[in-house]
């Protein structure tokens, strides 16, 4: 279990985190999810007692991360892929992490065979691929068998192959009970392996919810009918309560089901060439929620479709 | 939804965690697994005691015509050694590296994810810097010593580890050694910067000390006297000379100057974000 309580991190003018707080519950994969420069590495950083917070603090287990008598039993962490010497072999890196814990040595290889680098351990790591890199921070997250494992980010850099591993890897840990939080940029990534979402932008909490809860709450669906009477099948469906728009040869409708749209037709013997529900996509809906929160735009926000956005906006408060 | 968490194997639960023991065995494997530790070590020896004999040689085929004021005061412990003053700045850089390199490499973050307690983590680097320098010292302090002796001996003026302050001054040394690479570790904790704290390094124990000389009056002769490499090598000398600090008064002032960036070092680790 880990728990931030107002946490926050100011670098001179920027506040980078700002007083955030939430629970991360073991025995499912929590995925942590704004777009970059949000405050998810700091964040994470903070959790592991790397960053100092300004004001709050994080427990893991019930406390400090530095307090911990063997670290790597309590917390696995992959941070960043690069962040080892690659002048060093596979094995004499999770060597020394491992005997800085007292882990017996045979688990090195035990980890390199999990993470399927078991014929390379004895390569220098400065010749690893981004994938191999990855694999070795996971090996490395893996040494104690830990109750908590953190990833940032860790399918960047990943071929297909390679993020259908960490998906499953990562649910399987948390079906073990482990506690499973894991940062992305990428909403489609979440919706896959995450059965519970912390939102974050500019470095506050924007949604603390069930991945389910949150695509339901914040997605907008929307019925469009394609019908060689429009003018009709609008007044039908508007004695029946239901408003209609008419967008480039169909009539959109966000307050009604395509049950009753097909009904009012059907009522008035009307014809209808096309007709079906189409929600926001999950990309939609993370870049809606967020949007605000963008640290470095490229310009203003590409423009959608009107009625689409109070109605996402209001879901986000 | 959730399930309880399977119970770790036996070896595992039996870990004792981050004693000082276990990390100091974690950063004396992070040492002796890179390369650059050993073409460091090995530039260390290559220079002190090649440079050491060359001088040697050229002591020698000079004697003639030294003159007999330098001759009575020469000392065939300390002119046994005349290499180090250069070949130090490999242990130094070494000592740098053991601590830059993590910060470089981005390393440093796995460290204190593994061990929160950072200053353990410095700690334990100090001691296997110490101990490594300390037995590249003794290797160069006794080859320098030894080969320097068969030189001087064509002219009568060699002497032997059995006569007074020699012992003292080839084990000295090797602790000069040792202590040039913890200058060097103790300016990297304080700049984690690979090529700053070389420079720095390079500047402090060399490059200053010789410049100190050109200091003049009372004042000038104290900071020279008392600057780094100046003091920490009168525990070389057998024959301590009129500039010189009395060898072990010229070590501790060496010590507690590294010392001093140590703690600066330190004191930064528990402030600084990583």
């Amino acid at each position: 279990m880990i728990e931030a309580h107002g946490l926050t991190k100011r670098y001179g003018d920027t506040l980078a985190v700002d007083d955030l707080s939430f629970t991360v519950r073991p025995g499912i994969v929590t995925g942590f999810l704004g777009p970059n420069g949000a405050g998810k590495s700091t964040t994470m950083r903070m959790i592991l007692g790397l960053d100092r917070p300004t004001a709050g603090r994080a427990l893991v287990a019930g406390k400090p991360y530095a307090q911990a008598k063997v670290p790597l039993r309590e917390v696995g962490a992959l941070l960043d892929a690069k962040d080892v010497h690659g002048g060093r072999t596979a094995q004499a890196h999770l060597l020394a992490l491992a005997q800085s814990n007292g882990l017996p040595a045979s688990r090195v290889q035990e980890v390199l065979e999990t993470t399927g680098l078991g014929s390379v351990g004895g390569k220098r790591i400065g010749g690893f691929s981004l994938g191999m890199s990855q694999r070795l921070g996971i090996a490395g997250a893996l040494l104690g068998d830990p109750a908590v494992l953190m990833f940032d980010e860790p399918v960047n850099g990943l071929d297909p192959e390679g993020i259908l591993w960490i998906r499953h890897l990562m649910r399987s840990l948390a079906a073990e009970g482990r506690t499973v939080f894991v940062s992305s940029h990428l909403m489609s990534e979440m919706a896959l392996t995450a059965e519970h979402l912390v939102v974050i932008g500019r470095g506050r909490l924007l949604a603390d919810t069930s991945t389910r809860q949150f695509i339901d709450g914040n997605s907008v669906s929307m019925v469009r009918v394609r019908t060689p009477q429009p003018a009709e099948l609008a007044a039908v469906l508007r004695e029946r309560g239901h408003a209609a728009t008419e967008v480039g040869g169909f009539l959109e409708l966000a307050d009604a089901t395509t049950e009753q749209v097909g009904d009012a037709a059907a009522a008035r013997g009307l014809t209808i060439h096309e007709l079906y529900q189409q929600r926001s996509s999950l990309e939609d809906v993370f870049m809606e929620l967020t949007r605000d929160s963008v640290e470095y735009s490229t310009g203003p926000a590409p423009t959608r479709a009107p009625q689409e956005i109070p109605a996402a906006r209001q879901a986000a408060r | 939804m959730s399930t309880a968490l399977t119970p770790a194997r036996g070896d595992l639960q039996a870990a004792r965690g981050t004693t000082f023991g276990n990390v100091l065995r974690s950063e004396w494997t992070k040492v002796r697994s890179l390369r650059s530790t050993w073409w460091t070590v090995l530039a260390a020896l290559v220079v002190c005691i090649g440079l050491s004999v060359l001088i040697d040689w050229a002591i020698v085929a000079n004697w003639d015509q030294s003159s007999p004021q330098d001759r009575a005061a020469f000392d065939p412990v300390a002119n046994a050694f005349n290499g180090v003053g250069l070949g130090q700045l490999a242990i130094a850089v070494l000592g740098v590296l053991v601590v830059s390199s993590e910060y470089s490499t981005g390393g440093v973050r796995a460290t204190f994810i593994a061990v929160p307690r950072r200053l353990m983590v410095l700690g334990a680097k100090s001691v296997v810097m110490a101990l490594l320098g300390f037995a590249v010292g003794l290797v160069i302090a006794f080859v320098c010593f030894l080969v320097g002796q068969v030189f001087f001996a064509t002219q009568d003026v060699d002497t032997s580890l059995g006569s007074p302050g020699v012992l003292r001054a080839v084990i000295g040394a090797a602790l000069y050694i040792a202590g040039c690479g913890m200058f060097g570790l103790a300016v990297g904790s304080v700049l984690r910067h690979t090529p700053g704290s070389i420079t720095a390094v390079v500047a402090l124990l060399f490059v200053l000390p010789l410049l100190s000389l050109a200091i003049p009056g009372s004042i000038g002769d104290a900071v020279t006297k008392y600057f780094t490499a100046n003091a920490g090598q009168a525990v070389t000398y057998v024959m301590t000379p009129d500039n010189s600090l009395s060898p072990w008064a010229g070590y501790a002032a060496f010590t507690v100057e590294w010392l001093i960036l140590l703690v600066l070092g330190l004191l930064l680790l528990r402030r600084r974000d990583t």
